[in-house]
């Protein structure tokens, strides 16, 4: 009998599933016991179990990343194809960028070698290189991450032109709007905000639906805005901060919004599920947000989505197109795996062509390879292509430097709440807070 | 301890000296392995953090480890991030104090005189002190979204920095003041029933009795109360985490120190932050001692 000590050694090994190879098969009547003293850890649970059922000693490559709708199937078809090399086991992180940031920056921070895999937002490959936490790709495995990848989801995994990460998915948010109270959408903020007084006149919902609240969203509507004006935070390498008339312009556009009847009385804490939700409950007649909400209406609220059409992020400058700020996962490698080969077939193979379709598909999460544009199959399920495709040639980045995450953090306290910005005396606020940022000077909001 | 202990014979003649002796060091030598481990998990981090705050230490920027004196404290003290998170932390834990100790004073009255379903009445009362701190603000938290909250209706009360206080406020204070209403409630046990009556029979109104004979009674265990809250209210964190995640300038010096050391990896300026909350609450707990002239003194004036 293993008693006590075996069981906890058990539980151990399921919560970090270090996945060592000399990681001795159980007793079943562990897993039992494990079961009933873990209900509230399903995923360490299952992890536990996936990693000792069915095989004995095989490497476990184990993959940090967000929670996924679809993303099981993923991973199975994967360890199919492993056979018997390797067995993925996701350890998921927070839905939300800033959680999944913080758990994945304290381990790395620790060196702790029970990373493989690591989902790694678009922005943070500048700061996780340079720290020497994620390994550089080269060769045979560059190649194989750069093969039929569009250039802005691509251009997103290099630093310092060095290729460290595959993308997995690419993202830009788009407008959507509903159908059956607006003939046409607006090409532009101003119309946009016409159509919405219009829609209030007659007693129609009529918010424009937008992520307000201080976080990292407000920063990608921001730099939406503000890339569209032609303008940017901070200088392409990444060392000065440019805020300038354009700068000004962005503002006093967003403070515009955020003071008239357009925006929602909680504007300045909406997150991406608080727009989703007021257009669900049918309080936006415009929702400016990512693809997913097209899946996820899908499922919550089939009628409306009958009505719920999408078209380009209006733009700010008439027949000009905006520069939509681009998100998107890619993979990266830990320094400190102790498989580092196997951790990047397996990376290769979950941003492969088959299961960003297969995700393309059911959760509405765009591709980042060429030529699944052109997938009649998924086209069929994912209408957005062309458009999330164009929108993609004419993308802005986020500020790319090391230290985003402060960068990020000074301009969303500085937005916030976005009502109350004076736009001139924001926009000198933001060159000093923003050029501390950069130089790691000053203390974060 | 043993040189204000009144000695019955002078001290280290005789066997009797010798043995005390012997006790002391056997004292000393079964306390040691506890001073050692309090030393590892606590005096150590305290030690490192004040260490920390010397020095330029960002994670970002491993290579630029370099001792700068006071240079961080100047940084953090100079920023009008900190002090509005200062302020509000003071307002927050001084108001809900405050009002804890009047409900909590009421609740505790209430569960010492009732006589009828006592352990009913006392569950009844501790269950929101039961509820784990974040969940319990999550709830806070719905009940007020626009729309969907059933307090909110179509305002948003929480974008609004005075409104969004107010409700971080009620919660501590609904969190809380069972905690309160507890300690109040020990304190009014060990008052005497005797004084009671005899100030009952000399004539003195229910309000008399509770102003000049319960409150002198209690007023150790109110300081204990008030210290413990205070203390406690200082460091906020999960509520306004939850509710506003410090937006809109509701931010506390602890979600200010968070956003630095945790997502900033600053730990130089973060450790700064940690130490200055550490003597913030010092300097707040010896002012609330001072001002409230410590038990001892009244109690040497009573007996003379």
């Amino acid at each position: 009998m293993p008693g006590w000590r075996g069981v906890r050694e058990e539980v151990t090994h399921g919560k970090e599933a270090t996945g060592s190879p000399a990681m001795p098969t159980p007793l079943n009547l562990d897993a039992a016991i494990v079961r009933i003293l873990h209900p509230i850890r399903p995923a360490a649970l299952l992890a536990l179990l996936v990693g000792c059922a069915p095989e004995p000693a095989g490497t476990v490559i184990n993959v940090y990343k967000s929670e996924e709708n679809f993303f099981d199937e993923v991973v199975a078809r994967c360890n199919r194809d492993a056979a018997g090399r390797y067995t993925i086991v996701v350890q998921s992180l927070p839905r939300d960028a800033d959680g999944q940031r913080e758990q994945l920056v304290r381990r790395m921070a620790a060196r702790d070698a029970s990373m493989d895999v690591v989902g790694l937002d678009v922005t943070w490959t500048p700061e996780f290189a340079e720290a020497g936490w994620i390994l550089e790709w080269t060769g045979e495995d560059r190649a194989a991450a750069e093969r039929d990848q569009l250039a802005g989801p691509l251009q997103t995994t290099i630093w310092d032109s060095r290729l460290y990460a595959v993308p997995a998915n690419t993202n830009v948010q788009l407008l959507w709007y509903r159908s059956d109270l607006l003939p046409a959408p607006p090409a532009t903020w101003e119309e946009m905000l016409a159509m919405a007084e219009a829609l209030e006149a007659r007693g129609a919902p009529h918010v424009i639906a937008f992520t307000g609240a201080q976080y990292e969203g407000l920063v990608v509507g921001f730099n939406t805005i503000l890339a569209s004006f032609g303008g940017s935070l901070v200088s392409d390498d990444g060392r000065t901060a440019t805020v300038d008339e354009r700068t000004v312009q962005a503002l006093a556009l967003l403070q515009r919004f955020a003071t008239s009847r357009a925006a929602s009385a909680s504007l300045s804490n909406s997150r991406e599920t608080e727009v989703q939700a007021e257009m669900e409950n049918g309080f936006a007649a415009f929702e400016l947000n990512w693809p997913y909400v097209y899946a996820a209406m899908r499922a919550n609220n089939p009628a409306m989505a009958e009505n719920l059409a999408f078209a380009a992020y209006p733009s700010v400058l008439p027949g000009e197109p905006a520069r939509v700020t681009v998100g998107g996962l890619n993979y990266a490698i830990s320094a400190f795996s102790r498989y580092p080969e196997q951790a990047r077939d397996a990376a290769l193979c979950l941003a492969n062509r088959e299961n960003q379709k297969h995700l393309a598909i059911n959760a509405g999460i765009p591709p980042t390879l060429t030529s699944l544009y052109d997938d009649p199959e998924l086209r069929a399920a994912f209408p957005m292509a062309d458009i999330v495709r164009e929108q993609l040639r004419n993308a802005s980045s986020r500020p790319r430097t090391p230290f985003y995450q402060n960068v990020s953090a000074v301009v969303a306290a500085a937005l916030s709440p976005p009502a109350a910005i004076r736009p001139e005396e924001t926009a000198r606020e933001l060159r000093r807070t923003v050029q501390d940022a950069l130089d790691s000077r000053g203390i974060l909001p | 301890m043993s040189p204000s202990e009144p000695s019955p014979a002078p001290a280290a003649s005789g066997p009797a000296g010798a043995a005390r002796r012997e006790d002391r060091t056997l004292g000393l030598l079964l306390c040691a392995p506890a001073f050692l481990v309090m030393s590892a998990v606590a005096g150590f981090p305290i030690l490192y953090a004040v260490w920390l705050s010397l020095h330029r230490a960002d994670l970002r920027a491993p290579d630029d480890f370099a001792f700068i004196g006071l240079d961080n404290y100047a940084t953090v003290l100079s920023s009008p991030i900190w002090w509005n998170a200062f302020a509000v932390t003071l307002l927050i834990a001084v108001v809900s104090t405050a009002v804890e100790l009047v409900l909590g004073m009421a609740l505790a009255i209430v569960m010492h005189s009732t006589t009828v379903a006592r352990g009913l009445i006392r569950t009844a009362v501790l269950v929101p002190y039961a509820i784990v701190t974040i969940v319990a603000a999550f709830a806070w938290r719905f009940a007020w979204t626009q729309h969907t909250g059933w307090l909110a209706g179509s305002a948003a009360p929480l974008t609004d920095p005075a409104s969004a206080i107010v409700i971080i406020i009620l919660s501590e204070v609904w969190k809380t003041t069972p905690f309160m209403a507890l300690l109040l409630l020990a304190g009014l046990a060990t008052v005497p029933v005797d004084l009671l009556r005899a100030a009952e029979i000399d004539g003195a109104s229910a309000w008399q009795r509770f102003r000049w004979v319960i409150l002198p009674m209690m007023k150790p265990v109110i300081l204990v109360a008030l210290l413990f809250r205070l203390i406690d209210a200082f460091r906020i964190f999960d509520n306004i985490f939850v509710l506003t995640n410090g937006a809109n300038g509701t931010a506390s010096v602890s979600i200010v120190a968070y956003n630095n050391l945790i997502r900033g990896l600053n730990l130089g300026i973060g450790s700064t932050m940690s130490v200055l909350i550490c003597l913030s609450i010092a300097l707040l707990t010896w002012g609330v001692v001072a001002s409230f002239g410590i038990g001892g003194d009244s109690g040497r004036r009573g007996a003379g």
